[in-house]
């Protein structure tokens, strides 16, 4: 990264202003040119550095109140066409594999956001039918105790000159 | 919210115009003027239903490292170890679960081996032994998109 590239992320990461034209002002703030900033995020948004952007949904605002975390145990064979199934659904956020550990056989780990308790767990028995792996669980969200987004190179200093 | 509103959020999520008068375009898409569109995504900002308009960053592409970890935290701890661990900038999440793992945290930050300390740092300040730290292996999908 270099000095400059890292002052755009700083300028961007916690939200470009809704006005007129956003991306002035955040090129202001960047200290380049307003046509530096959104090539660079062009840049950004096709080689994957930037998955996407736009606007975050506080979904629990929104009327998306449950919120469940289903934990699958799937073979080792079955995983790719799982996940799959799995990411086709909308309402499934994010799809993961992780470590199994002890008392905790579950390897696949999928968000799954509905209106209501029953939106999840229907998505899970269809999922689960479809794929065949009855082995899995619910973990609901009883508490958001921290929800933030993360900040990079907050530490990191740019050398005056360098913006 | 009406209609316009249910469809200028389902095109911001992932299509934010990438232009120096971005609302402009917005509005185009939606048959309302530039203004409209600054008008009513203010209004939805301030409604609480939008967050703020940002790039979702590849923690990874970055050089940062993450992973979730699962507490399994007695109910009269469960307090002041919420407290010790959202003390950390580098947790981003932090949500109580109804399972006996139940508590489940997200850390992300430079390097494996801060990583590592905070979660050392984190049995040792609230005496909770029992925290699993479950890094991704393979990631099938990130895209966080709700239909209005």
């Amino acid at each position: 990264m270099t000095d400059k590239q890292i002052a755009i992320i700083k300028a961007i990461q916690e939200g470009i202003p809704i006005c007129e034209k956003p991306f002035a002002e955040a090129a202001r703030v960047a200290g380049v040119s307003t046509e530096q900033i959104i090539e660079q995020i062009r840049l950004w948004r096709e080689d994957g550095t930037i998955r996407r952007f736009g606007a975050i949904i506080r979904h629990q605002r929104a009327g998306f109140r449950a919120n469940a975390m289903a934990v699958w145990d799937v073979p080792e064979s079955h995983i790719e066409k799982f996940a799959e199934i799995a990411a086709s659904y909308r309402e499934i956020s994010h799809c993961y594999q992780r470590p199994r550990f002890n008392g905790f056989p579950y390897n696949i780990y999928t968000m799954i956001h509905g209106r209501k308790k029953e939106d999840c767990e229907s998505i899970a028995r269809e999922i689960s039918e479809k794929t065949g792996i009855l082995s899995f669980r619910m973990l609901y969200t009883t508490a958001e105790f921290k929800k933030t987004s993360p900040l990079y190179f907050l530490h990191t200093e740019q050398e005056e000159g360098g913006r | 919210m009406d209609s316009i509103d249910k469809r200028l959020l389902n095109i911001i999520q992932d299509d934010f115009p990438l232009c120096e008068q971005p609302f402009k375009a917005l509005g185009e898409m939606l048959g309302i003027t530039g203004e409209e569109a600054v008008r009513r995504t203010k209004a939805l900002a301030e409604a609480g239903i939008i967050r703020k308009i940002s790039p979702s960053f590849d923690s990874k592409k970055l050089g940062y490292v993450s992973t979730l970890a699962a507490a399994k935290v007695p109910a009269e701890k469960l307090e002041e170890t919420v407290e010790v661990i959202n003390s950390y900038p580098e947790v981003t999440h932090n949500y109580g679960r109804d399972f006996d793992y139940n508590l489940w945290f997200t850390i992300i930050c430079e390097s494996g081996e801060r990583l590592e300390s905070i979660i050392e740092e984190i049995k040792a300040k609230t005496g909770i032994s029992d925290i699993h730290s479950l890094p991704a292996e393979r990631t099938f999908k990130i895209k966080v998109g709700f239909e209005f």
